[in-house]
């Protein structure tokens, strides 16, 4: 009965096609920004700023990049973490050798950098489809980890091969590096978060998104409409890569600190597919949701036995993970394809009728 | 029939109906895979503002014929004239570019996205703000949007399919996907629409609606019809002309009522004569 | 024969290439069983060396016999099997191919946790009495484990090949691999073929991983080498059996190739053209068998023996 629809009438298709149809949802996700930046910093301590709500923010942007390539254009990508792996490393050279360059650009050049890196790995999809697509994209994530660890020019030929993130400013604030507050920190992530975040909605509702979907949903078809599949399949691959590059600049700069490409092997690329399984194949939202989930699950895992007053070796708990990650997926696509996104929307409609369902 | 007499109706107002200049011409068509020939030397023209429709029994080559149309397949030899260019072969995204548009005999509708995006995919190719205005979905970019959806609802309206503008089009039921996919085509505004099999498994009154449909739209605005449909009922009603193929080759090219007197169209299809 | 050094040791990468590669055809063979009767595509086939080499080392470790140990992992992967036809494929019949294949992904995570949970993560050590020394011909020096793995390929390879031509359930199997629908239509229980295709998947798994686990111990790792049966069968094209065999073999033999000989010419270009030495180009094996997959996409989709498509609408 709080949440409805009823009595909203559309008088333009402008506000018909708008982002939030619904004023309520408006309000809630401004509100949950303006929570996110305002409030969320003034309570939040270290473990929870710089542990918990920067990677689980870094990731969800890896997500929605993953999402638009997998959810809305159809295309099964295994090398979420290569392509994080590029951004970072591009965004390292550029930081290093441009000291003057601001770091939000830096940032951004590392994505660009990885989005054309991801379309020419995106050129096979061209001729092949489906798991076919996921063994090059296989091939992106073996190579290109190889190629940043034995090229010592990648990090500057730094004795240890594992430089550490230079510590850059933005806006007068120390944004990355170890000497960075995670407040700081925390603030600069979200900002990317937030702004990515509109920019994929706007875009998957918009032109360009109905053709992803189109390709997705039936290429053949698409095609004959006038949708030229590989330039519509690479411009995923672009945006996607862009989405995962800057995730990787962000994670190198901002959570982990160094530069290294074992922070993106495959098992990275194989979390960020999990996250958008679980979160919702082709929703923004799930996106979010997804990465929250999956992050956070390992973390409860581990704390919960503690709580119930068990103690259970780190390692048989790592295992237990394996077994609840494997089970989810497949349970959420068996029963839920949409994923938690779905169950959230499902959970709207009940609401719009309670406390009265008949 | 029962639309029988909105077709004396029609013909009644416009006894004789003229037809522009030929718009699309096949010349010596010839289709195959392999060792197989599914198409072999067929020739035929389409005029601006008829209705043509290919008929023969299963495995004829109707549908090849409908994909070489419009790209999907690559003529062994032969050329295509469309509106005065001539081609080896017809590429999908210049057929999607100036004009023709095309609904398939089985369904291939995007079956995630609803009836309303379905609708507004359609029109892609009329929308040309880049990239950048997108991401901000601002500016010329949501002008452009709302342009195209104010021609997509006016196809909604002549579909009267305005109560299932946002369900994904997995979920309607067959007929009304019928009608969604042929809504589709007709947001590109197309100059030749292809139908494959429009009436194919629906029942006598869903059959009506999409003869009016394809009626109306010939009328009002004057769209070219190729169209394949086993319903000789349907087929005799509604088209100007009759392309008949048996086996790959064309075996008749006339009028409805010439193409029911040809006795190869007897022996092949038809089997007996309908009417004496 | 009085052949260089050189020469020999040619011959001898070629044919340590050729043996790896035997291993990873054992693998794609198992991915190409399941394809060619269920359409999908099993990335869970990896774990399942692992999988099956973990339970078989586990026993031997609790001290059984190794052939009774054999039997109870062939029980397990039997059961597994079914529980795989029951919990998951058959929920998601008619599902899009990309669908089944993350939910193979579910499955291999599932596993991986599953069989280390239960018998630890550490690497175990496992013999099974293969014949460990070498021959010599000329200079080249062949081991004699590489040869048994070879044998016992090629038997698994020819029985596999036998049951599939001539037993009553074979010729259910190619009609199913042939048309879903047209096998159901005459009466052939499709569930049922699926158990049986992943339960031979299971014991091509079990041969491949104790060959492996003898060779290398069985540890993680193996999973992100089965892996390797990928390119594969992108090489041998997804539906044929010596496909999968030959493509093992370019594969392996290739990738010995490149990091033999390409990694150091390459080191040596790269010192000659910057003059930055000491740049170390090792593991292209890693690397090797995606990429080459990658390149021959381009050309062949279909791969080498792989069926042409011909898409309709």
């Amino acid at each position: 009965m709080f949440y409805r629809e009823a009595g909203i009438f559309k008088t333009s298709y402008a506000a018909d096609q708008a982002l939030f149809r619904i004023p309520i949802d408006k309000l809630f996700v401004i509100g949950l920004i303006a929570f996110a930046f305002i409030v969320i910093p003034l309570v939040g301590n270290e473990y929870w700023l710089g542990s918990i709500l920067i990677p689980t923010l870094i990731l969800s942007i890896a997500a929605l990049g993953l999402n638009i390539l997998t959810g809305y254009c159809g295309q099964l990508s295994l090398g979420t973490g290569a392509f994080m792996a590029a951004g970072a490393f591009m965004a390292y050279k550029l930081a290093t050798n441009m000291e003057g360059m601001p770091i939000i650009l830096v940032i951004l050049l590392g994505g660009v950098s990885s989005a054309a890196i991801g379309v020419a790995f995106g050129l096979p999809s061209l001729r092949i489809k489906g798991f076919y697509l996921a063994v090059t994209t296989l091939a992106a994530q073996f190579f290109l980890l190889w190629l940043f660890q034995k090229v010592p020019w990648f990090v500057n030929y730094s004795m240890s091969g594992v430089p550490t993130a230079p510590p850059r400013e933005a806006f007068g604030y120390l944004v990355t590096g170890a000497e960075a507050s995670s407040t700081a920190r925390y603030i600069f992530v979200l900002g990317f978060t937030v702004v990515l975040g509109l920019l994929a909605s706007n875009l998957v509702r918009g032109r360009i998104g109905r053709m992803w979907m189109a390709i997705r949903d039936m290429d053949i078809a698409a095609e004959l409409i006038g949708i030229k599949p590989l330039q519509t399949k690479l411009s995923a691959f672009a945006v996607s890569s862009f989405y995962c590059g800057v995730a990787g600049a962000l994670w190198s700069f901002c959570y982990i600190n160094t530069v290294e490409a074992s922070a993106f092997d495959i098992n990275r690329s194989f979390t960020v597919l999990f996250m958008v399984i679980i979160g919702g194949l082709g929703s923004i939202l799930g996106a979010f949701l997804g990465a929250f989930f999956i992050f956070l699950l390992p973390i409860f895992l581990n704390s919960a036995p503690a709580w119930i007053g068990l103690s259970i070796a780190s390692e048989t708990i790592a295992h237990v993970e394996f077994m609840v990650f494997g089970a989810l997926i497949v349970f959420f696509l068996i029963v839920e394809p949409a994923g938690l996104a779905r169950l959230w929307g499902i959970t709207k409609e009940k609401l719009r009728l309670w406390p009265f369902p008949y | 029939m029962a639309e029988a007499e909105t077709v004396e109706a029609m013909e009644a107002e416009a006894p004789e109906r003229t037809f522009g200049e030929v718009v699309l011409k096949m010349d010596s068509i010839e289709v195959g895979f392999g060792g197989v020939k599914a198409i072999d030397n067929v020739s035929f023209e389409v005029r601006r503002g008829e209705i043509l429709a290919i008929i023969g029994p299963n495995g004829a080559g109707k549908s090849s014929m409908l994909n070489c149309i419009n790209g999907f397949y690559k003529p062994r030899s032969g050329s295509i004239t469309f509106k005065g260019k001539t081609m080896k072969a017809m590429d999908p995204h210049y057929a999607a570019a100036n004009g023709i548009a095309r609904t398939f005999q089985n369904i291939a509708l995007f079956r995630g996205m609803s009836t309303l995006d379905n609708l507004m995919t359609g029109r892609v190719l009329k929308m040309k703000k880049n990239f950048l205005w997108q991401c901000l979905y601002w500016g010329p970019a949501q002008k452009e949007e709302i342009e195209n959806r104010a021609h997509v609802e006016k196809v909604i309206d002549f579909l009267d399919i305005q109560a299932i503008r946002r369900t994904p089009v997995g979920r309607l039921p067959y007929g009304l996907q019928k009608r969604v996919e042929l809504g589709r085509a007709l947001a590109m505004e197309p100059d030749i629409l292809l139908l494959d099999e429009p009436m194919a498994g629906m029942n006598v009154e869903e059959k009506q609606d999409m003869s009016r449909f394809v009626l109306d739209l010939n009328e009002e605005f004057g769209t070219t019809i190729v169209l394949i449909e086993h319903d000789m009922g349907v087929v005799m009603d509604i088209s100007d002309r009759v392309v008949v193929l048996d086996y790959g080759r064309k075996i008749a090219d006339g009028t409805p009522d010439e193409v029911r007197a040809n006795k190869n169209v007897i022996d092949a299809y038809l089997g007996v004569p309908h009417e004496d | 024969m009085t052949l260089p050094f050189e020469v020999w040791f040619f011959f001898e990468v070629v044919l340590n290439g050729l043996f790896t590669g035997t291993m990873y055809s054992l693998v794609a063979l198992g991915f190409v069983l399941i394809f060619k009767a269920s359409g999908v595509f099993n990335f869970a086939q990896g774990i399942m060396v692992l999988f099956a080499a973990l339970n078989f080392v586990g026993f031997i470790e609790m001290g059984l016999h190794p052939l009774l140990a054999g039997a109870i992992t062939i029980a397990i992967m039997i059961a597994l099997a079914y529980a795989v036809e029951g919990l998951v494929l058959r929920h998601l019949v008619n599902q899009a191919p990309i669908i089944l294949f993350m939910s193979t992904i579910g499955i291999a995570f599932f596993l991986e946790g599953f069989g280390e949970f239960i018998w630890g993560g550490d690497v175990h050590a496992l013999d099974v009495g293969i014949p460990d020394g070498a021959w010599f011909v000329g200079d080249m020096m062949i081991q004699q484990f590489d040869v048994s793995q070879a044998v016992i390929a090629a038997v698994l390879v020819g029985v596999l090949a036998a049951f599939f031509t001539y037993t009553r359930i074979g010729r259910a199997l190619r009609a199913v691999a042939d048309d879903h629908q047209a096998a159901l239509s005459v009466g052939i229980p499709l569930n049922q073929i699926w158990v049986i295709v992943w339960a031979v998947a299971g014991m091509v798994a079990l041969v491949a991983g104790i060959i492996w686990g003898a060779r290398l111990g069985v540890q993680f790792s193996l999973s992100i080498i089965a892996l390797k049966a990928l390119p594969v069968l992108i090489l041998g094209g997804f539906t044929s059996v010596p496909g999968a065999i030959i493509g093992g073999l370019i594969i392996g033999t290739g990738e010995k190739l490149a990091e033999i000989y390409g990694a150091p010419a390459f080191e040596s270009l790269v010192e000659a053209t910057t003059g930055v030495d000491s740049i170390s180009f090792g593991g292209v094996e890693e690397w090797f068998a995606y990429v080459l997959a990658m390149i021959f996409l381009f050309f062949r989709p279909q791969g080498l023996f792989g069926d042409r498509i011909i898409e309709r609408v």
